[in-house]
C-alpha cells in the first residue's frame, strides 16, 4: 500500500479534462499506436484510435451473468465502465499469427521464421486486473524454459497507461483475486479520473522513465498529498462497491481433490461447450497450429491461433478426444484456472475480470461454480 | 512495420533427409534420417525423449527417438500410421525431406539406474520410446545391475523389433515377450504383459521400473507393482497426451497440473498415480 509521504507524491500530476487530447497526441508524436477503448456494435472493445474523441465519452457498461449492455452515465466520464469482450491479449498474444512459411527446392525445402512484428504500441486504459493478466501471461511465455519472441518483442515495445477503476461492474471480483481495483505495478503511466460537480480532472502518476518522456510536453501541474488523496478516494470506493466474490482458501487443492464432485455434472448440464469463456478471457494461452500449402504445392505455411480446451479436437488422442463430456471439460477450465495454474506458473490464472461470467450464453459464473464445488467437496 | 528479429528455433523446424525406410511391422515403419545443421545440440538428446517431426504441408507430431541422435545426425524414428501426418511421414521415400523440432521432454531417469535392477515394460509401440534405453542397458556405459524387459504386443505379427530383441538378449537383457493372441505355431507367451511379471522373482526394493503402453496397461503394470513392493517413486510412466507446440505454450497436453511435453513425458508414479485413476482427465 501506498503511504502518504510528502516525497510519495513526486511523482503524481493533475492534467484538466481539456488537456487530455494532448496526451493522446504526444503517444501518436511519439510514434505510439494508441490502442483505446472504444464502443463497437454495442459494446466496448479496444481497438486503434485517432482522437480523444473515439473514447467512449459518457457510457458505462452494465454486466450481469450472461448479459452485457451499454449505458448512459449521467456524466461525460472517458473510463467510466469496466472491462469489455476485448482484451490486450488480442495485441500482445494475437488470435491468429503466422509462425513460418517453408518452400520447396531441389532435394527439399527451406523453412523460414515469420517476421517479428515491433511496432510501438500504447495501451490506454488498461486496468488493474488486465495488467495482472499480462504479467500471467508473461510468465507463461517468458519465463520458462523456452521463451515466445513474438511476444517478448510486442511486450516490449508496448507502453502501458494504466486506468484506475472508479466503477466496478457487478460481475468484477478483482479485490477477491487481489489483483485490483487500484493499480499498484507494471504500468508506464497510471490515470485516475475524477468528476465533481464542477470539474473533471485527471491524476497522472508517471511511474518510469517512458511514461515520463511522453508526458514532457502536457499540461500537468503537480498533484500534491490532496491529488493522492482524492485518486485513493476513487479505488477506494470501487473497492466498496464490489459485491461479487470468490473464496480462494484452499481452492488449489480443493478443486483437485475432486474431480468427481457432482456439481462437474450439474454445470455441465448447462454448459454449451461454446468456448466463449476461453475467447474472452485475458489469461488463457491456449493456441493450436494449421499447416498449408498453395495450390502449386510449393509453398507450405504454419498459422498459429487461439484454441480452447472446450474444443473437442483440443484433446484428440489417437482418433478421440480424452475429454469427450462437457463436464471433462468445464472441469479442466475452471481446474486450471483456479487450482493447476498455481502448480504450473505460481499464480491463480483468474484475475476476477468478470468477462466469462458476463459473456457466458448460459450466465454460468465462476464463482458461484467454485461455491458450489467447496459444498460436499472432498477435504 | 519493421522486421525485427525471428521467433527461436524451438518452433523452427530443422531439415533432416530420410536415409532409410522400411516397414518393420504392417502399418508401422522405422525411418532413419539425417539432419543437416545442428547435428550437435541433437547429439544431446537422452532416451526417452521425443522430436516434432514435419511432413511437409501437412502437420506435425510427437515421435520419440527410437535410436538416439549420433555425433553426424543419423537418428530413427518408429512411425506407426495412423492419421494423415504420419501417413505422410511413413509415405516419404529414401531421399525425401521432413521437418523436425527438439529434443523435447525429460526422457527416463538414466542417472537413477546404477546399481539397480531395471525393469522394463512395454506394450505395442511403447517399446519404441523405450528401445534407446535397453540399448544403452545393454550396450552403453550403464551401472545398473540387471535388465529385464517384458514387452506385450498384439499378435506375434505385431511384434517390433525382433532382431533387436536377439542383441539384447545375447548382450544379457532378460526379454520375455508376450502376445493378446495367437495361432498354434506360436510357442511364446500368450496373456497381457502385467501377468509375465508375477513369474519373474523381483527385488522390489532394488528395482526401477521404466513403462511405456496403452494408459490402462501402464495402471494395471503400476499398480502390480505397487503390490510387489516397488516403490512409487521407482515407476516411471511416459504419457501421451495430444500436442501442438511440445514447448509449454499450446496447453494441449496438460495432465492436471503438469504439462506433458516439458514436464514429462516420462513420470514417476507418486506424482500422477491420483491423476490417472480420474476419467477423462
Ligand atoms: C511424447 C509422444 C511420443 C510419441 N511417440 C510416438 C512414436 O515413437 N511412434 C508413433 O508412431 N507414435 C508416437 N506418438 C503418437 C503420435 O504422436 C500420434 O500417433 C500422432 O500424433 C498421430 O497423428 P496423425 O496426424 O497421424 O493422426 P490423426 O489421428 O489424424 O491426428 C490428428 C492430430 O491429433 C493429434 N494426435 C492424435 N493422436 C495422437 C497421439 N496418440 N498422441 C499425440 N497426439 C495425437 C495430433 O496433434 C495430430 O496432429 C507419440 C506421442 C507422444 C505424445
Ligand atoms: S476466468 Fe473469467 S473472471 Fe477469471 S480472468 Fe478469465 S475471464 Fe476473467
Ligand atoms: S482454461 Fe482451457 S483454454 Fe484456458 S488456458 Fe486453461 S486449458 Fe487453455
Ligand atoms: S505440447 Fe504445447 S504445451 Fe505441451
Amino acid at each position: 500500500m501506498r503511504t502518504f509521504d510528502d516525497d510519495d507524491t513526486n511523482h503524481l500530476f493533475i492534467l484538466e479534462r481539456a488537456g487530455f487530447g494532448a496526451l493522446i497526441e504526444a503517444l501518436s508524436d511519439a510514434e505510439y499506436e494508441v490502442i483505446a477503448p472504444t464502443i463497437r456494435d454495442g459494446a466496448i472493445i479496444y481497438d486503434a484510435i485517432i482522437s480523444e474523441v473515439d473514447l467512449p465519452s459518457g457510457w458505462a457498461d452494465d454486466q450481469q451473468a450472461g448479459r452485457y449492455k451499454l449505458k448512459r452515465r449521467n456524466d461525460e466520464a472517458l473510463f467510466g465502465y469496466a472491462v469489455g469482450p476485448h482484451s490486450w491479449k488480442k495485441y500482445l498474444h494475437p488470435p491468429e499469427q503466422l509462425l513460418w512459411r517453408a518452400k520447396k527446392k531441389e532435394g527439399g525445402f527451406d523453412i523460414h521464421a515469420a517476421p517479428i512484428d515491433t511496432r510501438k504500441r500504447a495501451f490506454l486504459g488498461v486496468r488493474a486486473c488486465e495488467i495482472a493478466a499480462i504479467e500471467i501471461q508473461d510468465r507463461v511465455f517468458l519465463r520458462g524454459p523456452h521463451i515466445d519472441e513474438a511476444y517478448r518483442a510486442r511486450r516490449e515495445n508496448t507502453l502501458i497507461i494504466a486506468v484506475n477503476c472508479g466503477d466496478p461492474a457487478a460481475t468484477c471480483f478483482c479485490v477477491s483475486m487481489s489483483t485490483g481495483p487500484a493499480v499498484r505495478s507494471g504500468y508506464d503511466i497510471a490515470i485516475t479520473e475524477i468528476i465533481s460537480e464542477d470539474r473533471h480532472h485527471f491524476v497522472i502518476d508517471a511511474a518510469g522513465d517512458a511514461g515520463r518522456t511522453v508526458l514532457k510536453h502536457l499540461p500537468l501541474r503537480p498533484a500534491g498529498k490532496k491529488g493522492l488523496q482524492a485518486a485513493e478516494a476513487v479505488t477506494a470506493h470501487a473497492q466498496q462497491q464490489m459485491k461479487r466474490s470468490l473464496d480462494t482458501d484452499g481452492l488449489q487443492a480443493l478443486l483437485q481433490n475432486n474431480a468427481d464432485h457432482p456439481q462437474w455434472d450439474n454445470v455441465a448440464s448447462r454448459c454449451l461447450s461454446c468456448t466463449n469463456c476461453t475467447a474472452v478471457c485475458p489469461t488463457c494461452f491456449c493456441t493450436t497450429v494449421e499447416d498449408h500449402t498453395d495450390l502449386s504445392g510449393e509453398n507450405a505455411e504454419r498459422v498459429q491461433h487461439w484454441d480452447s480446451c472446450f474444443s473437442g479436437s483440443f484433446s484428440e488422442l489417437g482418433g478421440a478426444p480424452v475429454r469427450r463430456s462437457t463436464k471433462s471439460r468445464y472441469r479442466q477450465w475452471m481446474t486450471h484456472k483456479l487450482s493447476t495454474w498455481i502448480d504450473q506458473f505460481g499464480t491463480s490464472g483468474c484475475v476476477g475480470c468478470g468477462r466469462c461470467i458476463a459473456w457466458c450464453p448460459a450466465g454460468i459464473d465462476i464463482t458461484e461454480e467454485a461455491a458450489a464445488i467447496r459444498k460436499g467437496a472432498n477435504s | 512495420m519493421k522486421q525485427g528479429h525471428h521467433q527461436t528455433h524451438d518452433s523452427i523446424p530443422a531439415i533432416a533427409t530420410v536415409k532409410t525406410k522400411r516397414w518393420e511391422i504392417e502399418g508401422v515403419a522405422i525411418i532413419d534420417v539425417k539432419l543437416s545443421t545442428n547435428q550437435r545440440a541433437w547429439a544431446q538428446s537422452k532416451p526417452g525423449q521425443f522430436a516434432m517431426l514435419y511432413g511437409f504441408g501437412v502437420g506435425e507430431i510427437p515421435i520419440s527417438f527410437s535410436t538416439l541422435p549420433s555425433a553426424e545426425g543419423r537418428v530413427s524414428f518408429t512411425i506407426r500410421r495412423t492419421g494423415a501426418v504420419s501417413a505422410a511421414l511413413t509415405r516419404i521415400k529414401c531421399g525425401g525431406v521432413i521437418g523436425m523440432r527438439g529434443p523435447f521432454g525429460n526422457g527416463w531417469p538414466i542417472e537413477q539406474l546404477a546399481g539397480r535392477d531395471v525393469v522394463i515394460i512395454a506394450g505395442g509401440l511403447g517399446v519404441a520410446p523405450l528401445r534407446p534405453v535397453i540399448d544403452y542397458l545393454a550396450f552403453g556405459r550403464s551401472d545398473a545391475n540387471r535388465a529385464t524387459l517384458f514387452y506385450g504386443a498384439r499378435e506375434p505379427a505385431a511384434i517390433l523389433y525382433t532382431k533387436d530383441i536377439e542383441r539384447w538378449r545375447n548382450a544379457g537383457v532378460d526379454v520375455h515377450t508376450t502376445v493378446d493372441t495367437a495361432s498354434h505355431d506360436w510357442r511364446g507367451n500368450v496373456g497381457v504383459v502385467t501377468s509375465l511379471l508375477s513369474g519373474v522373482p523381483l527385488d522390489s526394493e532394488n528395482t526401477v521400473a521404466l513403462i511405456c503402453g496403452p494408459e490402462i496397461m501402464m495402471r494395471y503394470a503400476a499398480e502390480a507393482l505397487k503390490d510387489a513392493g516397488v516403490s512409487d517413486e521407482d515407476v516411471w510412466l511416459s504419457l501421451e497426451r495430444n500436442m501442438k507446440c511440445a514447448i509449454g505454450f499450446c496447453g494441449h497436453c496438460q495432465f492436471g497440473p503438469a504439462f506433458i511435453c516439458k514436464d514429462g513425458p516420462a513420470f514417476a508414479y507418486d506424482q500422477i498415480r491420483s491423476n490417472l485413476f480420474v476419467r477423462e482427465l
